[in-house]
């Protein structure tokens, strides 16, 4: 863990609800699957958000608004500064992956598959990548995500765009070694159940801390108690207890 | 120079400032930050005898200049504390700490204090008496003086360490409560717990909290806290070490006037993992701008 304060360098919506929000400043990320907890003026607990992307002195975060944190968030300009606790969580182990992992990602659980899917291909893999949304109004990143240059599949709950159903409905067929998901609790209960390969899975808590303090997050997994912020979010499949 | 010791039951502290049980876990999480051998002292996560999950999650809630919490008491037990947690703790602090007891019944309170009497690093114990009690119908031993002073009669029994009976705010009259410790033997006080409080999210129509109610903590119940602290502190004449919302060097100042020997931190340190290390180093410059040379003989100092 490190606190940084960042500069705001863009921070624009993607669709009606989701925003990118573009960071400067030192040490951005160890890991893919980390997340950064970030200090808002009038909050008391910090927002935390995954990673999507990081550089030498850069991070990208793609949030949802859902609430007045995150709505406070969507009205903050470039220039502007916020107070980061960064480097947190386990975050995606990629030496477990086989040569073909596939990347499931629902919603703005998508996010994080970004920079792990550009680890991966740097380290000679071929991942490819399955989001599913609601409907084609909240599809983001399959652009982002193609330039890369691996293979896209988008799901639509709705059928309003790429396959009609959910990510499970696009992972038929689908051949892979290893599995990196991370979304809502419905939607990784039914990639668990729809795969026979090992994998990764991200979860998502309520948080008081996010650096292991407190106890706020804590899950009961096969290996004993664990804390989502500080020995997840990234949980083994072997180890989940649904 | 200023001087920034002060002395609980005899021990001596550096300073006055301690980490508040369970916002520091064992202490760890803050060591890989920072030395934390600049800390007067910390209290260690509330421990029970048996281990503990705690509640079904969320257990966190957001307030106003503040927080709610439902942990429910999650800790590995007291004979783990014992073998694993403390001597992992003294690797990377030196000092005595404060050993958080819980209990939900007056033998649970006994069997854990025995279980850390012989430890060297304990300074003193603190005992929670915000559980409910399971022989009593459920209300907590901290709500009713005489379950109280039985608490604390039974936990004197089985120490020879100091033993500070930390207080719930969630009463009508905490003065008649802190005297009932008090007259049944604790060598002081620890105050305040946390405000039980709720909030319901208006989309799903529930309580955020999967407990429905947590402990509100953090700057909003600092005014709370420092009322309670002045108003036992004329009721009885044990030490006190006074918390609840504490976040800077002028607060801990604020809060020894009241009258607190010594004074916790608690919420601060989960939005500031640096927030102790901040407030310790920072008080020597605000007790020269209130001309303070002795901070020990400030306690009490606005009555």
């Amino acid at each position: 863990m490190k606190q940084v304060v960042y500069t705001i360098r863009e921070n624009a919506p993607l669709t009606a609800k989701v925003w990118r929000m573009v960071l400067s400043g030192e040490c951005p990320c160890d890991r893919p699957g980390q997340f950064v907890n970030i200090r808002l003026a009038g909050k008391f607990l910090r927002r935390p958000i995954s990673v999507c992307d990081a550089g030498e002195d850069s991070l990208t975060i793609l949030y949802k608004v859902v609430g007045e944190g995150t709505e406070q968030m969507s009205g903050m300009r470039p220039g502007e500064t916020l107070d980061v606790l960064t480097r947190l969580g386990n975050g995606y182990d990629t030496a477990k992956s086989g040569q073909n992992p596939l990347l499931v990602g629902g919603g703005v659980g998508v996010p994080p598959l970004y920079l792990l899917c550009k680890q991966l291909l740097g380290e000679g893999k071929k991942p490819r990548v399955i989001m599913g949304f609601n409907t084609s109004d909240e599809v983001f990143y399959e652009d982002e995500f193609r330039a890369l240059g691996v293979p896209v599949t988008v799901a639509t709950a709705d059928g309003s765009y790429g396959v009609r159903g959910f990510v499970t409905d696009a992972m038929k067929g689908v051949d892979c070694s290893y599995i990196y998901t991370c979304g809502p609790l419905p939607m990784l209960r039914a990639v668990y159940a729809a795969s026979d390969v090992s994998g990764q899975y991200s979860f998502e808590e309520r948080m008081g801390c996010g650096f292991g303090a407190c106890m706020g997050c804590s899950c009961k997994t096969k290996y004993g108690n664990k804390r989502i912020c500080k020995d997840g979010p990234v949980l083994e499949k072997e180890e989940i207890i649904w | 120079m200023v001087d920034t010791s002060v002395t609980l039951s005899g021990w001596r502290l550096d300073n006055p400032v301690i980490p508040a049980s369970g916002t520091f876990g064992y202490g760890y999480e803050f060591a890989e930050l920072y030395d934390i051998n600049c800390l007067g002292s910390l209290s260690i996560k509330g421990t029970t005898l048996s281990p503990r999950f705690g509640n079904p999650t969320p257990r966190i809630a957001e307030c106003p200049s503040g927080m709610l919490n439902a942990v429910g008491l999650q800790n590995p037990g007291a004979e783990k504390v014992k073998t694993e947690e403390l001597p992992r703790l003294a690797k990377c602090f030196s000092k005595k700490v404060v050993a958080n007891v819980s209990g939900f019944s007056l033998d649970d309170y006994t069997e854990v204090c025995r279980a850390l009497d012989g430890e060297e690093q304990v300074g003193i114990f603190e005992v929670n008496v915000s559980c409910p009690n399971v022989h009593g119908g459920g209300m907590a031993f901290g709500t009713d003086p005489a379950s109280a002073a039985a608490v604390t009669r039974a936990v004197k029994a089985v120490t020879t360490k100091p033993v500070y009976i930390k207080l719930s705010p969630n009463v009508t009259d905490i003065v008649a409560i802190a005297r009932a410790c008090e007259e049944a033997g604790a060598d002081g006080l620890s105050m305040i717990n946390t405000l039980l409080g709720m909030r319901i999210d208006p989309r799903t129509r529930r309580p955020v909290l999967a407990n429905r109610t947590g402990g509100y903590s953090g700057p909003a119940v600092f005014p709370v806290a420092v009322r309670m602290v002045y108003q036992v502190y004329e009721a009885v004449n044990i030490p006190i070490i006074g918390m609840g919302g504490v976040t800077s060097a002028r607060d801990v100042i604020e809060m020894m006037l009241a009258g607190a020997t010594a004074v916790e931190v608690g919420a601060a340190n989960l939005v500031d993992p640096f927030a102790c290390r901040d407030i310790v180093a920072e008080l020597p410059a605000v007790m020269k701008e209130y001309g303070i040379e002795k901070l020990s003989e400030i306690t009490g100092g606005a009555h």
